[in-house]
Formats: C-alpha cells, sequence, structure tokens
C-alpha cells in the first residue's frame, strides 16, 4: 500500500500497512496486563485509599482539619477543582475542535485525550463537595422543587458552575462514549468468554452498517459543535467564579480567555505525560509518530505563549491601572510570602516551554515529557497562586493572614491524582486506548485498481 | 448455514478486501435492481454512503429542537423562579437576563446533545441486542461486508454480481430483516 497515491492523509501514518493491523495492533494492549501495570494500578489503588481516608477525616471532624480559615477560605480544594477541570479541557479541544477543523494528526491521540477529559472532570467534580465541608448539603446547589419553592440564586456564578461542570461532564462522557462503540464493537470481534459478553452489551449492538455509520456521522459532527462552544464557555464560568468578586487579583476581564488558554495549556501537557509512555509501553510508534507528538509540542508552545501574555498583561495593568491595592496586590505576589509559588508558576509555565521554540527540542520525546511535568507543576501553582496570594492579601490590613494546607488537604491533593490515575489504568485495559476506526479514516482505502497498476508496474 | 425455505426472500453476505470492489458491487446491484443492501464498513466510508444514496439525517433535527428546548427550559426556569419568589440581590434587577445566559447556553448544549443522542439512537436502531447471522468479525477490521435480499429467484443473478468483484467470501442462504 506504500505505493498507494491516495490523498487521504497517506502520510499521518506510513508504517500501517493494512486497516485490518489496526485492529491487531491496539487490541493487543487490552490483553493480559504485565507486571508493571498491575504495580502502577495497586500504587494508585492505594492513593485512592488516602484520599478517601482523608476525605472521611474531614467528614467525621469537620472542615476544621483543613487549613482552611479567615481569611483565605478558598485553598487547595479549589484549586485541584479548577486544575482538574483545566485539564479536561484539551481533551474537548482535540477531540471536538479539532475534529471540526478537520486537523489530520488528531485520530492518533485523541481517545487518550477525551478518556482524559472525562476522569478529570470526574475528579474536579468532587472537590466542591470535598470543598463544602457538609457535603451531604451538596443537593442545595441544583435547583429543585423544595416545600418552599425556594431556588438558587442564579445570578451566582457558583450556581453557573454547577450547570456548566454538570452540562460538561455529561456531554463529555457522552462524546466519548460515542466515539468509542465502534471500537469497542471491534474489540468484541476479537475477544472470547467473558470479555467478548462484556463488549457485547456496551457496544450496543453496533455492527457498522450503512445506515449506522450514516447517523452516526452526523450525531459525532453535532455532538462536536456542541462541545466546542461549552468547552470555551466551561473554564470561562470557572473563571468568573473569581473575576466576578472584587478580590484583587481577581476582578479582571482577562480572566475569562486568560483561564481557557491556561487550561488548554495544562491539558496538552497532561495528554503528552500522559501519552510518552502509553506509546513507548505498547510500541505505538507506528500510531502515535513524532509528527504527532510535534503537534502536540507546537500546541503546547502556542498555548504557553497566551498564558504569558496574560501573565504579563496583568502584572502590567496592575501597574499601569494606578490601583493602590491591585498594585499592593500582584507586588505580593512576586515578593510576598507566597514569592516561591508565583516565581515556580512564572518558571515552569513561562521559561520552561521556551525551550519549544528550538527544533531539536521537539523530537525529542524525553525532553518533551520532561517539559510536559514542569508544565503540569506550574499549572497547578498558577491557580495556587491566583487564589490564595489574592486571598490572603485583600484591602484592610488586619484582615491579611496566611494559610497553609494541611495534612488532609495535601492527602485529598495526592489522592486525586491517584483517583484519576485509577481510571486511566482501567480504561487503557477495558477500552480500546487509541482510536481504531477514527484511524483507519485517515489511512488510505484499499484498493484493488491501485494494487493491479502497482503489481503490473512491478511485472 | 441453515437456509430458510419457507420465505420467498433469502440472503446473501459477501466480504470485500478493497473499497472499490465493495463500491463497484453496490452500483451493479441497484443496477440490477436489488435494492435490499445493507453495507458492513469498518469505518465512516463516503463512498460506501454515496454508493447507498444517502440523502440528509433526522438527526439533525433532534439536536435543533434539544437545543431549542433547553434554551427555553433554562431561560424559564430562571427567570420564572426570579419573579416567583422576587429577593434584591445587590441592588440588581429581580430579573437579570445577562445573568441568566449563562444558565441557559448550558441547558442549550446539555439537551442538544441528549437530543443527538436519542435522535441517533431511534435513526441508527441503537442498542440492538439481536442476534444477527449476517455478520462476520472481519467487518470491524478490514474487510468490507455486502449483505443483500433478493427474491429467491434471483439468488444466482445476486451471486454472479457479487462475484464479479472477487469477494473474499461468499455466503447464501442468510435470512435476516433489512438493518
Amino acid at each position: 500500500m506504500a505505493t498507494a497515491t491516495t490523498e487521504r492523509g497517506a502520510l499521518t501514518h506510513p508504517d500501517i500497512e493494512k486497516l485490518s493491523d489496526v485492529n491487531t495492533d491496539i487490541l493487543k494492549i487490552l490483553s493480559r496486563p504485565g507486571k508493571g501495570w498491575w504495580a502502577l494500578f495497586l500504587l494508585a489503588a492505594a492513593g485512592v485509599g488516602v484520599f478517601f481516608t482523608s476525605w472521611i477525616i474531614q467528614l467525621v471532624r469537620g472542615i476544621g482539619v483543613s487549613g482552611l480559615d479567615e481569611p483565605v477560605g478558598w485553598g487547595v480544594y479549589i484549586t485541584c477543582f479548577v486544575f482538574w477541570v483545566g485539564i479536561a479541557h484539551s481533551g474537548t479541544l482535540i477531540s471536538a475542535i479539532l475534529f471540526l477543523f478537520r486537523a489530520p494528526w488528531r485520530q492518533a491521540v485523541y481517545r487518550t485525550a477525551e478518556a482524559m477529559t472525562v476522569f478529570a472532570v470526574m475528579t474536579a467534580g468532587l472537590f466542591p463537595l470535598i470543598h463544602l465541608g457538609r457535603m451531604w448539603h451538596g443537593y442545595w446547589l441544583f435547583p429543585y422543587p423544595n416545600s418552599r419553592f425556594l431556588w438558587p440564586n442564579f445570578k451566582s456564578p457558583l450556581i453557573w458552575d454547577v450547570f456548566a461542570v454538570t452540562t460538561y461532564f455529561t456531554v463529555s462522557a457522552t462524546f466519548f462514549f460515542l466515539g468509542t462503540i465502534p471500537d469497542i464493537a471491534a474489540a468484541r470481534d476479537g475477544a472470547t468468554g467473558i470479555r467478548k459478553k462484556f463488549y457485547q452489551v456496551i457496544s450496543l449492538g453496533w455492527r457498522g452498517t450503512d445506515r449506522q455509520w450514516h447517523h452516526f456521522g452526523k450525531a459525532y459532527i453535532f455532538l462536536a459543535a456542541l462541545a466546542t462552544p461549552l468547552v470555551l464557555s466551561v473554564h470561562s464560568v470557572v473563571s468568573w467564579d473569581f473575576a466576578m468578586a472584587i478580590v484583587p487579583g481577581w476582578h479582571a476581564t482577562i480572566f475569562a480567555p486568560y483561564f481557557v488558554a491556561g487550561a488548554i495549556y495544562s491539558g496538552v501537557a497532561m495528554v503528552i505525560t500522559l501519552i510518552v509512555p502509553m506509546r513507548k509501553v505498547w510500541g505505538l510508534e507506528k500510531y502515535v509518530t513524532t509528527k504527532h507528538i510535534d503537534a502536540l509540542a507546537k500546541l503546547c508552545l502556542l498555548t504557553s505563549l497566551i498564558v504569558l501574555y496574560s501573565y504579563l498583561t496583568e502584572f502590567f495593568l496592575a501597574w499601569y491601572s494606578g490601583g493602590v491595592i491591585e498594585r499592593a496586590s500582584f507586588w505580593n505576589r512576586l515578593f510576598g510570602p507566597y514569592w516561591w509559588a508565583t516565581w515556580t508558576m512564572l518558571t515552569c509555565n513561562g521559561l520552561v516551554p521556551i525551550m519549544l521554540w528550538f527544533k531539536r527540542v521537539r523530537p525529542s520525546i524525553p525532553a518533551l515529557w520532561v517539559i510536559s511535568i514542569f508544565v503540569n507543576i506550574g499549572m497547578w501553582f498558577e491557580r495556587y497562586v491566583i487564589i490564595v496570594t489574592s486571598l490572603h492579601h485583600e484591602y484592610e490590613p488586619f484582615a491579611w493572614g496566611m494559610y497553609r494546607p494541611s495534612h488532609v488537604e495535601v492527602g485529598i491533593l495526592i489522592g486525586s491524582f491517584a483517583w484519576f490515575g485509577f481510571w486511566f489504568l482501567l480504561f487503557t485495559r477495558l477500552l480500546p486506548p487509541v482510536a481504531i476506526s477514527e484511524l483507519k479514516e485517515v489511512l488510505p482505502p484499499p484498493m484493488r485498481k491501485i494494487r493491479k497498476q502497482a503489481e503490473e508496474a512491478h511485472a | 448455514m441453515s437456509a430458510v425455505t419457507s420465505v420467498e426472500t433469502r440472503g446473501l453476505l459477501a466480504g470485500y478486501d478493497y473499497l472499490d470492489s465493495a463500491v463497484d458491487a453496490i452500483e451493479g446491484l441497484k443496477k440490477a435492481g436489488l435494492k435490499e443492501i445493507t453495507a458492513y464498513v469498518p469505518y465512516p466510508e463516503h463512498h460506501i454512503e454515496a454508493a447507498l444514496g444517502y440523502g440528509q439525517s433526522p438527526v439533525r433535527v433532534f439536536t435543533l429542537v434539544g437545543g431549542l428546548t433547553g434554551a427555553a427550559t433554562g431561560l424559564a426556569l430562571t427567570t420564572w423562579t426570579s419573579a416567583y419568589w422576587p429577593l434584591v440581590v445587590g441592588g440588581k434587577p429581580i430579573i437579570g437576563i445577562p445573568a441568566y445566559i449563562v444558565i441557559t447556553f448550558e441547558l442549550a448544549v446539555l439537551f442538544g446533545a441528549l437530543a443527538t443522542l436519542i435522535g441517533l439512537g431511534i435513526n441508527a436502531h441503537i442498542p440492538d441486542f439481536k442476534p444477527r447471522v449476517a455478520y462476520d468479525p472481519e467487518f470491524s477490521a478490514g474487510r468490507y461486508g455486502l449483505f443483500v435480499e433478493v427474491p429467491a429467484d434471483r439468488v444466482d443473478e445476486a451471486k454472479r454480481i457479487l462475484e464479479a468483484q472477487e469477494p473474499a467470501e461468499l455466503r447464501v442462504g442468510e435470512e435476516e430483516a433489512h438493518a
């Protein structure tokens, strides 16, 4: 097939010879996991244990076990919430926005990115409940006809956020599952025993008929078209949780685009962090080629520039606006007691990705992986800086105060990574981690006429 | 395969390794007036869709109606609840439309997406757990499948058309409702 001159992006995966190879190579991953997987899985399970133990301690003894107090009422929990919602964003960017733009490199990474989205929102969604303290009142956030017909305040950004995150979880989970159905059917056709039964049920009887594909294609486009404005809205709404308040350091019109860019930035970095080891361990070099990795690196670079620009704008406007409080707030960020967090953020998010400009760095997968880890750390600190340094140093000096995360908060922070990893590891063994049918879309289709021509030319 | 003889139609199942063979076979069948064709494709293939001649998918109506219902619900929920229990917050109007746009938008997307899913299920017959004989595991790997239902007296003709394109496999005698 290498001689085929069909257009269809023959160059995106030059080493895949025939369509059925994709099934063989990808479904192989679903076979018995190795020792490394089990080791990681047990580690993640232990971390989930830490997560729930910490949470239960907080439920039993009350929110006082966290470091949250006046004036810093939002801390690690809200930082984690924003961080995980942000991580989710690049998945939808790759699966929906790049789908509408017909970016030819998205197929190789989109399933991983989308699974990451769903699990990241699942993680993020727990944090408002954790942060509530008395989580059994969590349902008060939703509008329901209670006995006195009291409704939530729909003018509050916190209620907008409930709607945004709930919708985002539902739509991204739907989109993820829908895209996976044809691949689950492929897994079903290759499986035996109990696995076959499992895939039979969750593939919903998909057989890839012309009729199914016809409506599926349309449904997929519409879901992508709905998910595209949704993903931009969700992190905008998250940013308004802050920007609608008059806290210095929060009350800025740049917040929505700044947060959206940051979200995509952190998410792309997380995709790189996840896909690099997957590619290595399962030998997916044919599928996720250096071109794909390069495209991810460029996306990371682009968003890092938007984020850096936003940082500089924030600092510039704090100075240029002449607002004394605003100036003091940003001076405090750089040189106050939380200077280490701010400089970590600036270094990891602003300086380290500058290396991606170099053509020699981008194809180097180890270098890229290390950079992506730096970005993950930097983006967590970005949210910590925005939340904590702004709250601890507001208007009145007598109301200033310090915040230190408690052991419980650190346990939940570490546990949240384990919770995410737990689901992601399960996903890699139960569902095809690379989109089988979508990959075939960009491969040149097998053509009898072309093969005959090639044979004649050869003879 | 056990053929069902009591009914007057019979099914033929062919599997092709090449896309152009499958497309040519579809056109051959259509030319002969055998239009009860189901194609199995491992990925969305526009050539096959074009050969079978599809129009607009009605899924789009579901998306539109769902989205509009969601938007109306969002706007109604926010304005009605504010008017039902009027409470001035921060000196703002009781009904603050700009703030409600967020809820309206989110519900439009939510309802639109769920309606799309329902539309897909109804139109594409998903889920469908009926056991099927006219299927081959190769159809999700790399083979293009064609299932055609023909009157019993035209089986040979259909077989000739399918065989002309050199199928990798051909089964005759299977009986199944058109999918």
